[in-house]
């Protein structure tokens, strides 16, 4: 359990909420067994075997008072605690480690200020992250269970939100907020590593992506992974949510634009044009407005490596 | 009623010839306790398709991937459950089955104040519930966008949306005529000598309910049109992509949806305090408490509807606000259970098939309250908001709250509606299975949700197994139950052993008339003399 487990202290906010949770649920349960015990004994003490005629009380007013204040004060000291758990997660220290995230159908992607791009939320141990978080489709929830945190990413509103990581592992990343088909496989993982570890990954990662991989068509196939393009397509010729990839190119394919159907060949500008600007040509028997803009997430020059890759796909 | 001959008062309800024959003397009548069955035959279809579509979910989730259905159409296996089980089920609720059956007769009147428009509402019911089904069946794909249709998901989605929209706005409809209804029934129509406060506790709740049914059921009404158009127009009000704001949307949909769970809550409390205090043989401890209370839930419960929201996007004072605001409609729920325990005190209990419905209503609805105050306060609710634990919280407090209370009411009217005894040993069967099902399949969902896991999820992690698994076998366990006691009744209605006219020896106006009643209830209206009441015993 959660709650309980080795994700103790895995956040600075870990500690806040769950002394709320615990004061929450104790209180409860303590109501929770007294009330039905009560209510079973009596049940079993004025059973009409027991006692063929009942008393009559209307009521009293005294009872009545007790029964209102009690709870009121209970309630109002829940609400503290909450409010004491959560105030801290609303502002975000000054100096801070910062990274973008964008969502989209169905994958979220992590941006940082060197440049770099990931699928995997990777973070220093006990250093304030502050993430900017930036929807291009519908809403999602950055929800890591672990930290304690979750925040709506709503399309034209860039929220915020920030945590410390105080302990070092993989934790789990979810979208709490339904976002269509995919919804449940939108998800990834947040690493923290230890200052030292981390510095090393962000720069190492750096020099990966200037050499050249393997195969003319692997780096293609990372950035087309990386970026979540396989959440609506195939490349083995299944129709997802979006056309399958496989033997597109250099065909010819039915699209509509401005509402008149038309045929084109699928050739560089036109590939370009489908990641750049997706709603301009619609493939046939496809929804407009789910596939949108990666304008600002890809360059030209990523888009060329995808063009290799879709080549390679008869 | 206008009928120029004036109606034999030996002749039932159920027994009655008039103008109309067969299935037209029942869908053209105007006779509030026809109307009244009309719903709950109606809601019981829809109720059956519901119950199905929750089964074939836990089905799916009873391991990881794919079980029996892949996800676009678990989505919208849940988009419809929710539209079905919200709109149709508990929402009408209590008030369309029980209020339209016993609240004239409880109030000492022949009928409600507008018998047609009655008539009407029900009419919308099916349109709105044909049309959602239309949704379902033609066009381009089930539904998916969940029960609460959020911005800018509504406008992506290529699946058949309008129907369902339109479907719920009818029947968004058929909610307000009741509630005007039974206001004006209410304000004109008790019996002379009843005042407000010789009224018995069950038309005190559809008084407070109708209030929000009228007033707030409007705000969905246009939010749901704005969706439609701009679906159809792209009028840009909740669409970021042409400038709109989703997050309006989610206010418009709560400032509604939270009112309403108060809609389908109040009449079961209500259906509650008329239980316990006759199977105490008692006078109802603390009536005007829990006046006050109904009253108080009724109001308050227009501003909390930002504690659905503590994730979206307010401002940080707009948060707490809403959290102490959350905090303090606890308050008069918890009031109306110390006062339902301690009429119990000294009573005289006669623990049947009724009471036990209602005992056990009281124990999931503080599970379910409990729960509530986890959301209400903010460090938690932003940990597991749109997690199972959701889920779990508002089945055990809308289907542990609404369908305990109304299978409790069902038990203790069914001899006044039907004129016929149930088994009552393949009811307390039913009961048992029922309630241990229903605990076995919501409860791990806390679990699941303190976990981690979100709501509306297809899949899940393998550490999420155990806990589903079980889930899924309470939901067998409970759909058994279910069956048990609807067969029960069902052969019971025809074949039961005749009922008296007051088994339970109840003290409301209801088991002053004969079982099944007459078709206008009364000879000769009732009148409440100096020292008579609801619940003197
Ligand atoms: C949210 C789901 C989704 C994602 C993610 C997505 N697409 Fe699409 N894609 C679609 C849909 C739907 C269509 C068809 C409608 C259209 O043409 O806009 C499409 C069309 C295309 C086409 C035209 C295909 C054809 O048969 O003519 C190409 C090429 C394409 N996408 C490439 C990509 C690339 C490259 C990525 C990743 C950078 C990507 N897509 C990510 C949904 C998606
Ligand atoms: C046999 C009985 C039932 C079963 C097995 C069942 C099961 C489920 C399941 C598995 C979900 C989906 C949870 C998720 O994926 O997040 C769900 C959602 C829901 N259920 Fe039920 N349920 C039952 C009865 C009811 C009743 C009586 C109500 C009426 C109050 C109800 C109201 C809802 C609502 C509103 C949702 C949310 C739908 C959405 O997310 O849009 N359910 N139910
Ligand atoms: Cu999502
Ligand atoms: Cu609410």
């Amino acid at each position: 359990m959660y709650i309980l487990s080795n994700t103790v202290n895995a956040s600075n906010f870990v500690h806040g909420v769950d002394k709320a949770f615990f004061l929450i649920m104790g209180i409860s349960f303590v109501f929770l067994i007294g009330l039905t015990f009560t209510m079973l004994y009596f049940v079993y003490k004025y059973n009409n075997k027991r006692n063929p005629v009942a008393t009559q009380i209307k009521g009293s007013t005294k009872l009545e008072i007790i029964w209102t204040i009690i709870p009121t004060i209970l309630v109002m000291v829940m609400f503290y605690y909450g409010w004491a758990g959560w105030a801290p997660m609303r502002t975000a220290p000054k100096d801070t480690f910062n990274i973008t995230i964008t969502g989209r159908m169905w994958n979220y992607t992590f941006q940082y200020e060197n440049g770099k791009n990931t699928d995997t939320l990777y973070v220093p141990l006990n250093k304030a992250v502050k993430m900017k978080l930036i929807s291009l489709d519908v809403i999602h929830g950055f929800y890591i269970p672990a930290f304690r945190i979750k925040e709506d990413v709503v399309p034209g509103r860039e929220k915020m939100a920030w945590f410390i990581p105080e302990r070092e592992g993989q934790f789990e990343l979810f979208c709490s907020e339904y976002c269509g088909m995919n919804h449940s496989y939108m998800y990834t993982y947040v690493k923290v590593l230890p200052q030292d570890q981390f510095n090393k990954w962000y720069a190492d990662t750096l020099k990966h992506v200037e050499t050249a991989v393997d195969s003319p068509t692997a780096t293609g196939k990372r950035i087309m992974k990386n970026i979540g393009c396989f959440a609506c397509h195939t490349v083995d010729g299944t129709k997802l949510v979006g056309p399958s990839l496989k033997g597109v190119y250099g065909h010819p394919v039915t699209v509509t634009t401005n509402g008149t159907d038309r045929e084109i060949t699928a050739d560089d500008e036109y590939i370009r044009r489908s990641v750049y600007d997706p709603n301009a040509d619609i493939v046939k028997g496809f929804n407009k407005g789910l596939m949108v803009s990666y304008k600002g997430q890809l360059k030209e020059d990523d888009i060329k490596q995808i063009i290799e890759y879709l080549k390679s796909l008869k | 009623m206008q009928t120029a001959t004036p109606v034999p008062h030996d002749v039932s309800y159920l027994d009655y010839q008039g103008k109309y024959k067969g299935i037209f003397a029942w869908i053209f009548s105007t006779d509030h306790k026809r109307i009244a069955l009309l719903y709950l035959y109606s809601m019981m279809t829809m109720f059956t398709v519901g119950v199905l579509l929750g089964l074939a979910m836990k089905l799916e989730l009873i391991a990881p991937g794919r079980t029996i259905m892949g996800p676009q159409t678990y989505n919208s296996l849940f988009t419809v459950h929710g539209v079905i089980m919200i709109f149709m089920i508990v929402i009408p609720g209590l008030p369309a089955v029980f209020g339209n059956f016993m609240l004239p007769i409880m109030i000492g009147a022949k009928d409600v104040a507008f018998p047609r428009i009655n008539l009407m509402s029900w009419y919308f019911y099916v349109a709105g519930a044909f049309l959602v089904l239309a949704s379902v069946l033609f066009g381009n794909g089930t539904p998916d966008t969940g029960w609460t249709f959020y911005a800018p998901y509504s406008f992506k989605t290529g699946t058949n949306l309008l129907p369902a929209i339109f479907g719920a706005f009818i029947l968004g409809f058929s909610s307000i005529l009741t509630g005007l209804n039974f206001i004006v029934t209410i304000h004109r129509m008790r019996a002379p000598g009843m005042t407000w406060f010789k009224m018995p506790l069950f038309p005190w709740s559809l008084y407070g309910t109708a209030w929000i049914q009228l007033l707030a059921t409007p705000v969905v009404g246009i939010t749901l049109v704005l969706v439609a158009l701009e679906r159809i127009f792209g009028i840009g009000v909740f669409d970021p992509a042409l400038g709109g704001d989703p997050v309006l949307y989610q206010h418009l949909f709560w400032i509604y949806s939270h009112p309403a769970v108060y809609v389908m809550i109040l009449p079961a409390m209500g259906a509650i305090s008329e239980i316990i205090p006759t199977f105490s043989q008692k006078h109802i401890f603390g009536y005007k408490a829990i006046i006050a209370s109904t009253l108080a839930i009724a109001f308050v419960g227009y501003f909390v509807w930002g504690h659905h929201m503590f994730t979206s996007g307010m401002s940080g004072t707009a948060q707490y606000t809403f959290s102490v605001l959350t905090f303090l409609v606890a308050i008069p729920s918890a009031i109306k259970v110390f006062n339902w325990i301690s009429t119990m005190h000294k009573a005289s209990i006669n623990p049947d098939i009724p009471f036990l419905w209602a005992i056990s209503f009281i124990f999931v609805f503080m599970i379910g309250g409990f729960s509530g105050l986890v959301l209400g306060a903010l460090a938690t609710n932003v940990y597991v908001h749109d997690t199972a634990f959701v889920v779990a919280h508002f089945h055990f407090i809308v289907f542990g709250g609404v369908g305990f209370s109304f299978f409790g009411a069902i038990h203790y009217w069914f001899p006044k509606m039907f004129g016929r005894m149930y088994d009552k040993v393949w009811a307390k069967v039913g009961w048992a299975f029922f309630f241990v099902g229903f605990l076995t399949l919501y409860s791990p969902m806390f679990y699941l949700g303190m976990m981690g896991m979100p709501r509306r999820y297809y899949d899940y992690l393998p550490e999420f197994h155990a806990a589903n698994i079980l889930s899924s076998l309470g939901s067998w366990v409970m759909t058994f139950g279910l069956l048990i006691i609807v067969i029960n009744l069902f052969r019971s209605a025809k074949n039961g052993a005749i009922a008296p006219m007051n088994p339970w020896n109840g003290k409301t106006l209801e088991w002053t008339v004969p079982s099944p009643p007459p078709v206008e209830n009364y000879e000769e209206i009732p009148v409440y003399g100096e020292k008579d009441g609801p619940y003197e015993y």
